[in-house]
């Protein structure tokens, strides 16, 4: 019973918003639009046990003394000094709050995410001196059509052949076009199959125990 | 030098998150551990002014008592931390589920593979410009052949030969352009990354670049 309930409320709610798409009523339209704010909130609660979680890992880990647990303090300080002036930061006698809220966004946040992705840089170019030796035809391609997308978004490659730019263009609209859309193609055909098998009982992963 | 100490506090934890650079160490680690907590603070109050206010806490206010019912079941994600009752997370996941499951056929069917198909298709109005770099009729064709080729690359319910084998030969080769098109446009959005980074410790920290 504890995993026939969920499976035939995946059955019965699956079937029911596949067919809805098909109905152009307006109680059809109704029903959709209560559907989707209800897994809104459904959602939102997702989010606390989410949150729950990271407290409870960064806790633990202060509790049991692991290695670099002091950095756990510097985590829950932040999330919920973030948190704390983000949400009390609407209120207007408050409004301080949402200053620093802004501050800390601006000059904390902002600057270690860009350049957390900005080391990036350095691990790709690396892993292209790796997959960009040019050891067979294909490998060569890859080279060749890589090399000529980072000349053609940068002057540098407009100042050395004015046409750059132009096959830089024309090689993501048309054959990286076409291959996109082949993956997309399969990757919706993809979805669409795990879908059915998740709504018709197939697919039980999501229950956990490995589906038994 | 600038004298505004969020600009110093901007770039010393900057200097801090490049240090992983040189080796993983303790100013790294403190940053990395930073960075996550005010995410998910800012992660947080997201939720809570684009979801938690206008979909709970205004209806709730406005008397619409309805909302308590996906409360409830969303409530019901909590029983995870309640070993006994721990089954019970299962009833909010599989609503969630059979909503988006059912939802998304259709949908993905329509934009994941109708659309594509017909973005595929030549049209009449290729035929003026046969020859046009980006809408005529010879691109429109490579398109086609990219399209059907690499699907055939991807295809593993048959051995590879014969007319599929080299119709999966063609799509490698345009999976190959693709991938390194792709990789090139995120290496150079990642170095336009760096280079604002650098901008910023070189003009707005230090005053070296005016």
């Amino acid at each position: 019973m504890k995993r026939q309930i969920p499976l035939m409320l995946v059955l019965v709610l699956g079937i029911l918003f596949f067919v809805q798409f098909f109905v152009p009523s307006q109680l059809s339209m109704e029903i959709y639009q209560m559907a989707l704010q209800w897994s809104i909130v459904i959602g939102a609660f997702a989010i606390v046990l989410a949150i729950g979680s990271l407290v409870n890992h960064h806790t633990l880990k202060i509790k049991r003394r692991k290695e670099h647990f002091w950095n756990s303090y510097v985590t829950l300080f932040a999330l919920f000094a973030m948190a704390f002036l983000g949400i009390f930061g609407r209120i207007e006698s408050l409004s301080f709050m949402s200053a620093w809220f802004r501050k800390l966004f601006l000059y904390v946040q902002a600057p270690m995410d860009s350049a957390m992705f900005a080391i990036l840089a350095f691990y790709m170019a690396s892993a292209a001196y790796r997959a960009f030796r040019a050891r067979s035809k294909e490998a060569m391609l890859l080279l060749i059509s890589g090399f000529i997308i980072m000349l053609g978004v940068v002057p540098f490659g407009a100042y050395l052949w004015g046409r750059i730019p132009d096959i830089a263009e024309w090689i993501m609209m048309v054959p990286n076009m076409a291959a996109k859309r082949g993956i997309l193609f399969g990757v919706g055909l993809g979805m669409t199959a795990t879908s059915l098998k998740i709504i018709l009982g197939i697919e039980r992963n999501w229950l956990g125990g490995g589906g038994k | 030098m600038s004298t505004n100490i969020w600009v110093w506090i901007a770039a010393l934890l900057s200097l801090c998150i490049f240090s992983y650079l040189y080796k993983d160490n303790p100013a790294f680690r403190f940053a990395e551990h930073l960075f996550t907590g005010l995410s998910v603070g800012y992660l947080i109050v997201l939720y809570w002014n684009n979801y938690a206010l206008p979909y709970i806490i205004t209806p709730l206010a406005d008397k619409r008592w309805i909302t308590l019912i996906p409360m409830l079941i969303g409530m019901m994600y909590l029983f995870r931390f309640v070993p006994k009752l721990n089954h019970l997370i299962l009833i909010p996941i599989a609503i969630s589920l059979g909503f988006w499951n059912g939802m998304s056929i259709p949908l993905t069917i329509e934009a994941d593979v109708l659309k594509q198909v017909q973005g595929t298709m030549i049209n009449t109005s290729m035929l003026s410009n046969i020859w046009h770099p980006q809408n005529g009729l010879a691109v429109g064709l490579m398109v086609l052949v990219g399209v059907i080729s690499t699907i055939s690359y991807f295809y593993f319910s048959r051995e590879h030969k014969g007319v599929l084998r080299f119709s999966s030969n063609i799509g490698i080769w345009f999976v190959m352009i693709g991938f390194g098109a792709t990789f090139g446009y995120t290496v150079m959005a990642r170095v336009s990354l760096l280079i604002a980074r650098m901008q910023f410790l070189f003009t707005d920290w230090i005053h070296l670049i005016k």
